[in-house]
């Protein structure tokens, strides 16, 4: 699997399981005070549905490079000094880590605002995907018009 | 000219493929693809959104496509 390691910045697409420490590590900065780790897990049901597991895929070297468009945003709208994203692919179990993203900027506040904009901008633009098998079938999630 | 595309998730079921080589006009577009295919493939049609990506970024419709161009269909993305 890919790993671009830029200036201050760490971005990764992983087929097996997020190490978190290893996330935490790539953001140390001794001039920031505030570090904001947002971890997104698999959830045991969705619309009423059990969830057995989920399915992720991803266009790799694009993800990755989105990654790095929105880091430098977020470095741009808010004092982030480094920034690290790691989505996970292929089958995920209940309660497993499918993306950790960690921000570091020198108080508190920003780290939580810069962090909620990297994962809400990654979900909407980075090409990744999930299928969802549950009790009596899977579908691709969000992909089809109801 | 023949353009190879690439396909991922609910795009490679609906093709049965990975990757196909198409031929297409001189001149095709971004949106000139995306017709083709949901033409081709209606299936295409009853998707939230259909994005097309040229050297892995998001294609304006109108971008012309070259034959050595790194060609993506994007169904609706769903990560985190």
């Amino acid at each position: 699997m890919q790993t671009e390691l830029l200036q201050d910045t760490y971005f990764k697409i992983l087929d097996k399981p997020i190490n978190v420490q290893d996330v935490l590590d790539a953001v140390r900065a001794p001039e920031c005070g505030g570090l904001a780790l947002f971890l997104g897990t698999v959830r045991n049901h969705n619309h009423g549905k059990t969830v057995h597991w989920l399915e992720y895929e991803a266009y790799e070297t694009m993800a990755i490079k989105k990654m790095q468009q929105i880091a430098g945003e977020a470095m741009q709208k808010f004092p982030a000094k480094k920034i690290a994203m790691v989505h996970r692919v292929g089958k995920l179990d209940i309660g497993d880590i499918a993306v950790a993203i960690a921000v570091v900027t020198p108080h508190r506040r920003e780290a939580f605002e810069a962090c909620k904009f990297c994962i809400d901008t990654l979900k909407k633009t980075a090409p990744i995907w999930k299928k969802e098998v549950f009790e009596g079938g899977e579908v691709w999630l969000d992909a089809c018009q109801h | 000219m023949n353009i190879t595309v690439k396909f991922f998730a609910v795009g490679r079921e609906i093709v049965g493929s990975d990757a196909l080589v198409l031929t297409l006009p001189d001149g095709a577009t971004a949106e000139s693809l995306l017709w083709y295919l949901k033409e081709t493939y209606p299936q295409f049609q009853t998707l939230k959104s259909l994005l097309i990506a040229v050297n892995e970024d998001y294609a304006e419709p109108h971008l012309p496509l070259a034959e050595t161009d790194d060609v993506a269909v994007i169904p609706p993305v769903s990560g985190g």
